[in-house]
This record gives structure tokens, sequence and C-alpha cells, in this order.
């Protein structure tokens, strides 16, 4: 427990009930994301203070259908509840949370948790929505049936959570010392707790209203046999339309900003090595990375949109066929496409599959998703050796090739699932039980508050293992210092050149010079990284021409084109990420898969660099 | 159980028809399958409507149960046994 709060509260309910904004609205802005020991699955707990001063800790549980853990997420709800979660004190008292538009669905898990014995109470949530629907709830009838206080609440309007509040800084000592409510009456069988659930829905429902208008003109469209298939691309393209051109603007701002700070640290600074660290290392590697800023933020913002809004379990049920063509369900889309902004979050969006064999797929595959990190490296080899010139009337090349790029990353995804999942990860085919929940407008403050812990993730990672190895980078490159009377560049006699040149004996056949090959031992960091390194490899290593000129014109001169093309499908493949392969193991909690996940995605990436070094080679000459 | 003239599986139906579940068919299910099943709702007499399907195969189809919609393939929706409401 954080010093000061007097009681521990966790909020737990069924995935879709509007748990989480039910929290944000609780807690605002004061929460804490992290992470359970040994498992990855998020821990969130705000701070919530009561008019009357209370301070009380809610600890947000992952959604689970029951209490019977089915997957990592349930296995945690389950044992914080009953207080043997590492890293989670037992928590005073329970907040069910339960969707009041949908009753019988969700009471069986507060019959479940009622039978545990501990001090809860039960909140109907959505009722506004349940108001506009015309369902009536006697919430007075439920607690009497279900033998438990049940307070309304309505989560997207903070005016709305007040006598939730209230109820709870009044109710919280007297539940705490009270004992358990009776539960010897409730059924212990799944079927038995369902026709409860039933009975009890049907006692406390005034009015049954009728069925969501909009949920179900809004589903005719996007769940339409041709339409909805077309419309989700639609929407695809139009995502990554915005992720180019929106973001153009901002990125521009933090260039500038970038060049301006590196100008006035020049001037301020008179130690040559001391000016060269901040100038050359720091500030031109972190502002590599920082640039990407807008790009992940704008795909997040789609991502988080489309998930409150209620339409990506919708994309799920549409790309469930094409999913079950590689082994996997549709429950593996949504992890695959938070991985076109950054693996990171798209292997730990994988925690939602339920079997475990398509979770490892899923996981193992993510990395080949084109994340935003390679968009700096495939935009500065397309800049350098792809023509701008139109192809076919109107389709730029650049973009056809970027375009190609990422095409290539999905089919490579698809053919190493479908491998996975007929050879080491073979199994039953898993079903898809999937709920479709209904559309929402999207609540604003939640989705900023998820854009703010994207953001904050991001940059932390720029500045903590971006930082280091752009320092490291900048001191192998500077030193040991030229001899005096020296005829080629500085760099040339440093240790990155030894190191360089050492792995060039390994990448040669696949044309990578030794200028490349020092770039990818940083890049090995953050794939990102790579362009700055080679900024900083071109820049050292040449005259003061050498750094006036852009890097792409720098390399055009010094690279061939099937040097180019081979480095741009290496990184379609090439596991350039430690956080990537951090998460992998924490997810996976085996070096084996981490491993495994490493050893295929290099073998790949040399295999097919290789191939497009030679056989370009072979055409150009 | 009670089987008649009428009973179907889950899977047998395009959207627009109503039906009520009657059980599920046991020596195709796994007690996996079937806990999932029936935590979902797909228990004895819940009323069940079959809402939309796939493109390709027609799979997977999309039912409103308890008041809730969820997806599932067909393949699952054959071990359900439901018999089928009149047309109205």
């Amino acid at each position: 427990m954080t010093p000061g709060a007097a009681y521990r509260l966790a909020l737990v309910g069924n995935p879709n009930c509007g748990k989480s904004a039910l929290f944000n609205a609780l807690t605002g802005g004061r929460q804490k994301v992290g992470n359970y020991p040994g498992v990855t699955v998020e821990r969130r707990v705000g701070r919530l203070r009561t008019p009357s001063g209370i301070a009380i800790d809610v600890i947000d549980l992952p959604g689970s259908y029951s209490l019977t853990p089915h997957s990592a997420d349930e296995a945690v709800t389950h044992n914080v509840i009953l207080g043997q979660q590492e890293g989670e004190l037992p928590p005073d008292a329970i907040l069910c949370v339960v969707d009041a538009t949908s009753l019988a669905f969700h009471l069986p898990l507060v019959l479940e948790l009622k039978r545990l014995g501990k001090p809860m109470l039960v909140t109907l949530n959505m009722m506004d929505l349940a108001e506009r629907d015309g369902i009536r709830i006697d919430t007075a009838a439920l607690a009497r049936e279900l033998g438990l206080p049940v307070v309304g609440s309505v989560a997207v309007r903070k005016a709305g959570t007040s006598e939730l509040v209230e109820t709870l800084s009044s109710t919280l000592e007297t539940l705490k010392n009270q004992p358990p409510a009776d539960a010897s009456a409730i059924p212990t069988d799944v079927r038995g707790l369902r026709r409860e659930a039933r009975r009890i829905a049907q006692a406390a429902t005034v009015s049954e209203g009728r069925e969501h208008k909009v949920t179900r003109v809004l589903d005719r469209v996007f769940l339409h046999r041709v339409a909805g298939p077309a419309i989700l691309f639609g929407l695809l393209f139009l995502m990554f339309q915005a992720v180019f051109s929106w973001a153009e603007t901002p990125m521009t701002w933090i260039d500038q900003s970038v060049v301006g700070l590196q100008a006035l640290a020049s001037s301020e600074i008179a130690n040559p090595a001391l000016r060269s660290l901040l100038v050359d290392g720091i500030i031109a590697g972190v502002g590599s990375v920082v640039i990407f800023l807008p790009q992940i933020l704008i795909l997040f913002l789609f991502i988080l949109v489309l998930e409150a809004s209620g339409y990506m379990a919708r994309a799920a049920f549409l790309m469930d066929r094409l999913m079950a063509g590689v082994g996997l369900n549709g429950r593996a889309f949504i992890p695959l496409l938070s991985s076109f902004a950054c693996a990171i979050p798209g292997i730990m969006a994988a925690r939602t599959i339920d079997s475990q064999r398509d979770r490892l797929t899923t996981i193992m595959v993510a990395p080949l998703m084109t994340c935003s990190a390679r968009l700096p490296v495939y935009a500065l080899i397309i800049a350098a050796f792809i023509p701008d010139r139109k192809v076919w009337g109107a389709v730029g090349l650049q973009g056809l090739v970027m375009f190609s790029l990422y095409l290539f990353g999905i089919a490579a995804a698809l053919a190493v699932a479908a491998v996975l999942k007929r050879t080491m990860l073979r199994g039953a085919p898993q079903p898809l039980l999937l709920e479709l929940p209904k559309y929402q407008m999207p609540n604003w403050r939640d989705v900023a508050i998820g854009l703010w812990q994207r953001a904050r993730i991001f940059m932390r990672r720029a500045g903590g293992i971006i930082l280091i190895s752009m320092i490291v980078l900048w001191a192998l490159s500077s030193f040991p210092p030229p001899p005096p009377g020296a005829t080629e560049p500085p760099i040339f006699y440093s240790a990155a050149a030894w190191v360089g040149k050492g792995l060039q004996t390994v990448f040669a056949p696949i044309g990578f010079n030794w200028e490349i090959s020092v770039a990818l031992i940083p890049g090995l960091a953050a794939r990102e990284v790579a362009v700055a390194a080679l900024g900083t490899v071109y820049a050292l290593s040449g005259s003061e021409d050498a750094v006036a000129t852009s890097l792409a014109e720098t390399l055009r001169n010094a690279w061939t084109l099937p040097t180019a093309l081979s480095f741009l499908v290496w990184y379609v493949f090439a596991p350039q990420c430690l956080s990537t392969l951090a998460v992998a193991k924490r997810e996976t909690n085996s070096w084996r898969w981490t491993f495994f996940m490493a050893g295929y995605l290099f073998a790949l990436a040399y295999i097919f660099a290789g191939a497009t070094y030679w056989i370009t080679k072979g055409i150009v000459g | 159980m009670k089987v008649s003239a009428n009973t179907r599986t889950l899977g047998s139906l395009r959207p627009g028809q109503t039906c009520r579940v009657i059980g599920l068919a046991d020596q195709a299910v796994s007690p996996e399958l079937e806990e999932r099943l029936l935590r979902m709702g797909f228990a004895e007499d819940a009323a069940i409507e079959v809402r939309h399907e796939g493109l390709f195969g027609r799979d997977p189809m999309a039912v409103k149960v308890d008041g809730v919609i969820l997806a599932l393939r067909r393949r699952e929706a054959d071990t359900i046994l439901v018999e089928v409401d009149a047309p109205k």
C-alpha cells in the first residue's frame, strides 16, 4: 500500500463492462501503471480521495468472465482477490462492476465473487445507456436478491460517480468488518450460476427496454458481408495515410528544435570532446528517436478510438476467417494491428488470447509487422535510392516501395504463423468466442489518458536504452583518436571500425560494408538508432563537406543499389530491438522462446537480404 | 433434452432466424468448450437471434444472447442444439 491510503478497493468485472472508464473517472490522472512481478499483466492503481478526505487506493483488475482462470489476466484477477498475488496486498473490499444494459450476462461473475466471502459491493455501470434504451432496473430489488449493496454509477460522466463515491466513503468501514454474506445458496456449477443469474436479472428488471438501435443499425453496415471488410480496409488505409501526412508538421517542428539545440550546444560549449558528445552523440541520437513521437501517437489515437468505440471487436470478427487460414483466430488481429505502431504493446495485447499456443504464435510473429521505428530506416533508404517518379500514371514509386515493404512484413508474419501452427505449436483449432460490445462514443478523457501513458513509455525508452547506446556508440567511434599524421578520417582508427571490420566478414556476403556493420551494433538497441548511427559514422568519417550534404546524398554515393535494397530487406526481418526481446522474454517467461524469436528473425533477415543482394546484383550488374 | 422435428444446430441457422437452446451435443464438446459456451450464455433455454455472418463460408457468425452480441465460428455453433422459432 502506498502510504496514506485508508482502504484498498479492487475493481472487478467482465471485459467491456466499462470498468476502466469507471477507474479513470474515480481516480482521474492520479494512476500508476506497472506490471505484476513475473507476469506481464498490467497493474493499474489509482488514488481516490473522497470529499470527506478518505484516501482509497483503487486497483483496476483485468476484465474476466469467470473466476476459473483461463488466461494470465484472469489468473491475476483471481489471485489478487484471494490475496495470493505477489506484489499486491489483499484488497479490503471488492467493487464488482456490472453493465446495466445486460444484467443476466454479467451477474454470474457477481455470484462467483460473492461465494468467496470477501467484503464487496456492486455498481451498475452504464446506467445512462440503459435509460436511453428504456431498460429500468429496480436497484433495491437487485440488492435484496443478491444480498449485496448495489449502487448506480455512470462512468462516462464524472458527475455520475458522486453517489458511488459517497457510498464508498460511508460503507467501506462497516463492510470491512461485517461477516461475509451468506453464499450457501449460490450454485457451484456453470449451468446453475447462469440460471440463478437469469432469475435475479428478471426479478430486478422493471422494464426490459428495447434494443440499442444505433448498434443494430451500425452493425448492419460494419458487419455486412461485403461492405464490412471494405470499410475495415478503408479505415486501415486512412489510418496509415494519417500516420504519414498528419505527423509531417509536428515532425518538422521537432527536427527544427533538435537542430536549434545542436547549434546552441555547439556555440556554448568550449571543450571539443564534450561538445562532440553532446551534439553528435546525445542530441542527434535522442532527437532521431523523439521525432517519431507524433507518428506513434497518431497510430495509437486510432487504435484507442477504435477500441473505445467498440469497433475493434468487429475488426476481429471480420478478420477471423483470414486468421483461421494460418491457424489463429480473429483475436490475434488486434495485437498484430498494434504492432504496426510498436511490437511492445502488440506483444502485450496478446494477453487477451486465451489459447497459450495461439498467444505464443502471435508473440513470435508480432515483430514482423512493420513498426514505426522502421519508418526512418525505410524513409532514408527509399529517399536515397528509389527515384521519385510516378508509375502507372498516378502512383508514386517511393510510396509503392514503402507499401510493398509493409505487405512483405505482413506476408512473412502470416507465413511464419502458419508454419509455427503446423509444427512447434500444433494443436486443435481454438474456438472464437468474442463479445461484440455496444457501440459507444469514445470518452475523450480516457483516450487522452491512454495516449499520455503510451507517450510516457516511449519517451522513457528514448531517455534510457537509446540514450545509453548513443553515448556508447559515440565513444566507440571517437576513441582511440587517430595517430598523428593520419591520412584516413578519424573513425577509421576507432574501436568502432575494428568491430565493424570484424563483423564485415559475416555481412560481406549480403552486401554490407563496414560502415553498415558498425551501425548495426547500436541498431541492436532500437531500429531507429541505425539512422542516427549511420549519420554518426558517415559524418565522422567524411570531411566537412560530407557533414554538409544530407545523409541520403552521402549514402547514394557510398552504397550500391544492391547493398541498399539488401539493407531494406534486412530491416523487414531483423529483431533489432532489445525492448521487444525483453518484452517477449517477460511475456513468454521463457528464454528458449526469446532466443527462438531472435534466431529465426536473424536467420530470415540474413537469407532474404542476401537473396535480394545477389538477385539485384545479377540484374543491375 | 427434448429433441423435436424443429431441432437444428445453431451453426445451420441464417441471419434473421431466432431459436432457443435445448442443449449441447455432448459427444462433440470437450469439457473446456462446454464450460466456455455455458459461461458465454449458450445454456438451456437461452433465446438466441442470429445477426450476422462473415463473407467466406458465411463464417464466423454473430448472435445475440442475453442482451449481448457474441461472435463464434460455425464449427462451435454446430455443437449447440437449438429449437428454431416459427417465423413471425
